[in-house]
C-alpha cells in the first residue's frame, strides 16, 4: 500500500508544495498566538503535520532522515525542560516559580517574554511528541523477521 | 435567528454522523466518519464563539488523532467480524444515560446568560485587568501561560508522558530488534 502512494506523482508533487506553508502556518500560529487564536498545542500539532505529511507520502525512512529518531526525544525533554526552566530561573531572579515579572524590568515585557517562552516550549514538546507517536504507530511490527 | 439556525444545521449532521458510525463496520470508515464528527463539533465551537477551543479541536481531533486512528487501524488484522452480540443491556444503559443528561440540561444555565456560576467568579477580573497588565489581547493565551502557568505545565508533562509510554511499548521493541540484528551480522562477519 506503501509502494502505491509513494509512486504517485500528484501526492508527491502536493506534498513538497505544501510542506514549507504548513510549517509556515504553524510558526505563524505558534508567534501569533498573543493576538489571535492559537498557541503552543496548536502550533506543535501542525507542525508535526507537515512532517507526517512528509513521511506519509515518502516513507518512514526518509521521515526518518528528516527528523531522526534521537533528537526528535531529545527535544522532546528540552520543550518542558525549557517550559520548566522559566519558572527555575524567575525562582532565581527574586520572583515566584512560574512568575514572569520579574524576567525583565518592566513587568508587562516579562510577561510578554515569558509567555513566548513557555508558548515555544509548549510547541516543541507537542509537535515532537506527535511526530514520535507517529513514527512508533507506523513502524510497529514492520521489522519482525 | 442566524445562530440558531446554524447551530440547528451542524447538530442534525452531527446526529447524522453519529447514526452513520454506528451503522458502518469497515473500519477505516469508522474512523474517517470520526473525523468527520469532530470538524463538525470544531464548527460548533466556532458558532459558539470559543475559536481557541475550535482550532484545538480541528487541529488535534480531525487531523493527528485520525491520522493515528488510520496508522493503528492499518496494523489491524483485516476480515474480522464482530459477532452478534445481545444489544438490550446496552440500549438500557444508554437511554438511562441519556434521560439522566436530559435532566441536567434542563437545570444547565442558559447559554451566554451573564449571571452563570462561571462567569462571575474570576472571570471579570481576567476580562477586565489582563489587557492593560499584559498588553496581549487575546485573553485566552493570558490565561492559558500565566494566570494558570502550573496548570499548563501539568498539561505539557501529561503530553510529555504520553509519548513517552507508546514510545516505550511500541518503539523500544523494534529499535532492540534492529540493534541486535546489527549485532548479530557483525558477528558473522
Amino acid at each position: 500500500m506503501r509502494d502505491k502512494i509513494s509512486s504517485s506523482p500528484v501526492l508527491s508533487v502536493v506534498s513538497k508544495i505544501l510542506f514549507a506553508p504548513i510549517i509556515i502556518f504553524g510558526l505563524y500560529v505558534q508567534f501569533h498566538g498573543d493576538y489571535g487564536p492559537g498557541g503552543g498545542f496548536q502550533a506543535g500539532v501542525i507542525v508535526a503535520a507537515a512532517f507526517i505529511l512528509y513521511s506519509m507520502i515518502f516513507g518512514l525512512s526518509k521521515g526518518e532522515t528528516l527528523v531522526p529518531i534521537m533528537i526528535n526525544r531529545y527535544l522532546m525533554c528540552i520543550g518542558v525542560l525549557l517550559y520548566a526552566g522559566v519558572g527555575i530561573v524567575s525562582i532565581f531572579l527574586d520572583g515566584m516559580y512560574l512568575d514572569y515579572n520579574v524576567l525583565s524590568s518592566d513587568p508587562s515585557t516579562g510577561q510578554h517574554i515569558g509567555i513566548i517562552l513557555v508558548e515555544l516550549g509548549v510547541g516543541i514538546t507537542v509537535a515532537t511528541v506527535m511526530i514520535a507517536l507517529y513514527h512508533s504507530f507506523a513502524s510497529f511490527g514492520e521489522i519482525n523477521e | 435567528m442566524n445562530f440558531l439556525l446554524i447551530n440547528f444545521f451542524l447538530i442534525s449532521l452531527l446526529l447524522v454522523t453519529t447514526f452513520f458510525i454506528f451503522k458502518t463496520t469497515s473500519l477505516i470508515s469508522v474512523v474517517a466518519l470520526t473525523g468527520a464528527f469532530t470538524l463538525l463539533c470544531s464548527a460548533i465551537y466556532v458558532n459558539l464563539d470559543a475559536v481557541d477551543v475550535a482550532f484545538t479541536e480541528a487541529a488535534v481531533g480531525s487531523g493527528i488523532s485520525t491520522i493515528l486512528m488510520v496508522m493503528a487501524a492499518a496494523k489491524l488484522p483485516e476480515g474480522k467480524k464482530n459477532k452478534l452480540i445481545n444489544l438490550f443491556p446496552s440500549i438500557i444503559l444508554a437511554v438511562a444515560i441519556s434521560l439522566i443528561l436530559i435532566i441536567i440540561i434542563a437545570n444547565l444555565p442558559l447559554l451566554g446568560d451573564p449571571s452563570a456560576p462561571i462567569h462571575l467568579h474570576v472571570v471579570p477580573e481576567y476580562l477586565k485587568e489582563s489587557k492593560d497588565f499584559f498588553h496581549i489581547p487575546n485573553v485566552v493565551t493570558n490565561i492559558l501561560a500565566s494566570y494558570r502557568g502550573f496548570d499548563t505545565l501539568g498539561e505539557t508533562i501529561v503530553i510529555f508522558t504520553a509519548g513517552l509510554g507508546v514510545i516505550a511499548l511500541l518503539t523500544s521493541n523494534t529499535l532492540n530488534r534492529k540493534t541486535n540484528f546489527k549485532k548479530n551480522k557483525k558477528n558473522e562477519r
